[in-house]
């Protein structure tokens, strides 16, 4: 999994038909301390997160199905939490 | 997932069984400034797409999951056309 932040939404009305109701979000990846990583990603949203908000996303199709509830969707990543802090003791 | 930007399609006349009847459309990834990000892929077309509009693919095993149960041997596939995307 990975930290990133929300940085836009895509709107996509002819999709496959399991990802009808997905939210489409933008994400950038994020170093700990919080510089970009890489280049941006699409994930479908399973938390309501918002664009500016720091989200834990996950790589992996079977976890980015399952997030949105949708077993089998063709997704490869997906926002499963939003990130209150992150303790670097 | 990644957006991208259908740039052609590539023909083949003797290829794998499962593959007959998929189209396969060249993709350039972009980023959400619409610069190029990365090589040119060719990626398995589950919606009919075509050569100028802005897409979304999926990489990996789940690329075969749109034309299920047909198990074709792609790895990556469009997924979504896009209509727009807002920043910010």
């Amino acid at each position: 999994m990975l930290l990133a932040r929300v940085t836009g939404t895509v709107v996509s009305s002819e999709k496959h038909p399991k990802l009808e109701g997905a939210k489409l979000l933008l994400v950038q990846p994020l170093t700990l301390d919080d510089t970009p990583r890489g280049s941006e990603l699409l994930a479908v949203d399973g938390t309501g997160a918002g664009v500016g908000e720091k989200v834990l996303i996950v790589l992996e199709g079977r976890a980015a199905g399952d997030a949105i509830g949708k077993t089998g969707a063709p997704v490869d990543a997906a926002i499963v939490g939003i990130v209150d802090g992150v303790d670097l003791p | 997932m990644q957006l991208g930007k259908v740039i052609g399609n590539v023909v083949l006349n003797n290829k794998n069984d499962t593959l007959i009847g998929v189209t396969l459309l060249l993709v350039q990834p972009i980023s959400s400034a619409r610069e190029s990000l990365g090589r040119v892929i060719v990626a398995a077309d589950s919606l009919g797409a075509g050569a100028g509009e802005d897409v979304f693919f999926v990489r990996g095993k789940e690329a075969s999951f749109p034309f299920y149960p047909t198990e074709v041997p792609a790895d990556a596939a469009i997924v979504g056309i896009v209509d727009h995307w807002t920043i910010g």
